[in-house]
């Protein structure tokens, strides 16, 4: 059972990862959703497996399944959908904006190349003309 | 560890012990600066359409919020000789520390409550006066709110998974600010931001889960009991997981690219607080965890000392390649981030209490910085540094209120930066990492180059920009006062680091002291851990 869990959780990280490097904002919120679950599927494996229901005086409390992990990977389901809903959002708004929904490069990134770019061929023009000079002058 | 949660139940149920012992009225205090600002949020909502009235409610929760914070620190600095070191424990819901989640406050904590609930306050009186996102959005308030009860968790906290539940309190606020107005920049910034910081979230869920299955708790005082046991590779992986999920919301040097590009996108108000808070969450986070958890393992340090010396060259260098004056601020809070992760990284009671140190002097002068970036934006009507020009005639109140934290961030001797720096270099020297302190000197050098390159473009000279010189002109633009005065009082309290510099380091001092000895942090959250062995 939980090697079949730990393969599941593998299988939802690797595809996940993949998906994440994707330059489209659709497949990379499905990525994070599948890394979500992958790591709630961790987090279920970290208690120890099968038990009863953790009902005080319905059993011995040591044949108890641990359910802690179980309230965590609530907690963070709750959490993780929450804020992928609003990056949805987000998405969509940008859809709107843009009609497309390929991440951008970081525009002051582009600005700041833009400038070097744009000196270098100036200073590569300035040179030019120096050398005309020193042709004609010859 | 299977069973550590049933035998915990056995062992304390059956010992009808579950329940914390006398708590006192100064341990009510310490839930407050989560509930005080939750509460206003929610009432906040209801008046959605009373703008003076959501304002009234989040002025009045903060300074409730900060004088509680006040009190709290100076009980928890009053050394009273008790076990417990003068750290306060609020077990939530009155159930014993393993069970229940608890809430501590030790000197660190409270330091890191006053300075963040005086911030908060501050940059929230400054938003009401800008007069923009702040009236427009009803949603500012609450998600204000909700931001600051977030960062008060994410410092209160003593449950490595209560910390995940309170760094998302706090980004998922943040997602909101930072979007607010849904302009082209803040949407496409706001994806990356909000990408990056789920990937952060997921990788900390997926650490508790490798957490939770070595230990069996997230009680982070249980953790340290318990880490010791494991294999030292464990340990290791461990400490280095930590230190890139936190690393990530700090902006330290592989993990920062998303930082520069998100913050000045967002109003200027919530860049300051941003600015100012956010990073320092994530730096107290791994201040805390490597200090409570993995306290004598001298492999991290060197590591940390090499991320240190990256994040301070790499930061400095970015802020210089920059034009944007919120993005030049911006790049340098990655470097001074170098600077709390160097004294860290030294592992040694000067070490430790220059990096405390340092944080409240960063936290309150980059927000001062911050603030009045958005003052000679509101003024001149531009941020760009190829535009600006002359305001030091235009504008002479602008320019002092940016000439002094400039001074203090670029460590010139009497003011607080210099203090924080010399504090760290010194640490750096007795421990003999020469190579840190040369990047540390040559780093200080370059920032005072920054704000040097900030200052004469901006104040001196003259714009050649007509709109910019229209704007200039003199009674054509006028600040809003509450601006300019919520200004003056963080740049009044950054001068004030300076009045009290000596027994502010003493403070940090005394908190590097509990933070370098764990076993007060452990025996104050778990009292009963001698008696009641719980696990197995």
């Amino acid at each position: 059972m939980s090697v079949l869990l730990a393969f599941a959780a593998a299988f939802l990280f690797a595809t996940g990862t993949w998906l994440l490097l994707q330059r489209r904002l659709s497949r990379i919120i499905v990525g994070i959703g599948l890394i979500g679950h992958g790591s709630n599927i961790l987090l279920l494996t970290s208690s120890n497996g099968r038990g009863l229901p953790p009902i005080i005086d319905s059993a011995d409390p040591t044949d108890f399944a641990d359910p802690l992990p179980q309230a965590l990977a609530l907690t963070s389901i709750v959490i993780t959908f929450g804020v992928t809903v609003f990056l949805f959002a987000v998405g969509f708004r940008s859809w709107k904006l843009t009609h497309d929904d390929v991440v951008e490069d970081d525009v002051e990134d582009r600005f700041i190349a833009r400038r070097r770019a744009d000196r270098d061929v100036e200073e590569s023009e300035a040179a030019e003309r120096e050398h005309a000079v020193e042709e004609d002058r010859a | 560890m299977t069973g550590a949660f049933a035998s915990a139940l056995g062992a304390d149920l059956l010992a009808a012990d579950v329940t914390a012992p006398g708590s006192g009225i100064f341990d009510a205090l310490v839930p407050m600066p989560v509930l005080l600002p939750l509460l206003a949020a929610s009432l906040s909502v209801i008046f959605a359409r009373l703008r003076n009235v959501q304002r009234v409610l989040s002025v009045v929760a903060l300074l409730g919020v900060v004088v509680n914070n006040v009190i709290l620190l100076s009980r928890v600095d009053e050394a009273t000789g008790d076990a417990a070191g003068g750290i306060v424990v609020s077990q939530a819901g009155g159930w014993v520390a393993p069970l229940g989640i608890s809430l501590v406050v030790d000197r660190l904590s409270a330091i890191m409550l006053v300075v963040s609930s005086l911030m908060l306050l501050s940059v929230l009186i400054y938003a009401i006066g800008q007069d923009s996102e702040e009236r427009r959005f009803a949603a500012f308030h609450p998600v204000y709110l909700v931001l600051a009860a977030g960062v008060s968790a994410s410092f209160i906290t003593g449950d490595l998974f209560n910390l995940f539940v309170a760094f998302e309190m706090m980004l998922v606020a943040s997602y909101v600010l930072l979007t607010l107005g849904g302009r082209a920049g803040q949407v496409r910034s706001g994806m990356s931001y909000i990408v990056i910081s789920l990937i952060a979230s997921t990788l900390f869920i997926t650490t508790l889960a490798l957490f939770y299955s070595a230990t069996g708790t997230v009680n982070m005082a249980e953790l340290a009991e318990r880490i010791p046991e494991l294999p030292s590779g464990v340990r290791t992986g461990f400490s280095l997981l930590l230190i890139a999920v936190f690393g990530i919301k700090a902006g330290i040097f592989p993990l920062f690219f998303w930082l520069p590009d998100s913050y000045p996108t967002a109003p200027n108000a919530v860049t300051a607080i941003f600015a100012g808070l956010l990073t320092k969450v994530g730096v107290y986070a791994i201040i805390r965890t490597q200090l409570l958890l993995f306290p004598m393992d001298a492999q991290q340090g060197k590591l940390l000392l090499v991320v240190a010396g990256c994040t301070m060259v790499v930061g400095v260098l970015g802020a210089l390649a920059n034009d944007d004056l919120q993005r030049i601020l911006s790049f340098h809070i990655i470097s001074h981030i170098g600077y709390m992760i160097m004294g860290l990284g030294l592992f040694t009671l000067a070490g430790v209490a220059g990096a405390v140190f340092y944080v409240v002097h960063h936290i309150v002068v980059k927000t001062a910085l911050f603030l009045v970036a958005g003052l000679i934006e509101r003024k001149a009507g531009s941020d760009r540094l190829s535009r600006l020009g002359g305001m030091v005639r235009s504008a002479p109140m602008i320019a002092v209120l940016y000439a002094l934290p400039a001074l203090s961030i670029a460590g010139l001797p009497p003011f607080s930066g210099f203090v924080a720096k010399f504090a760290l270099v010194g640490a750096a020297i007795e421990a003999e990492q020469w190579a840190i302190v040369v990047v540390a000197l040559s780093v200080s050098l370059l920032t005072m180059y920054v704000m040097g390159r900030i200052w004469s473009s901006v104040f001196w000279g003259e714009s050649d920009d007509a709109a910019v010189m229209a704007r200039l002109a003199p009674g054509v633009t006028r600040v809003p006062m509450l601006m300019t005065a919520a200004t003056v009082v963080v740049v009044g309290l950054s001068l004030a680091l300076l009045v009290f510099a000596g027994p502010l380091y003493d403070l940090a001092e005394r908190a590097a002291t509990d933070l370098l000895n764990p076993q007060g942090y452990i025996d104050a959250v778990l009292p009963n851990s001698g008696d009641v062995e719980v696990g197995g």
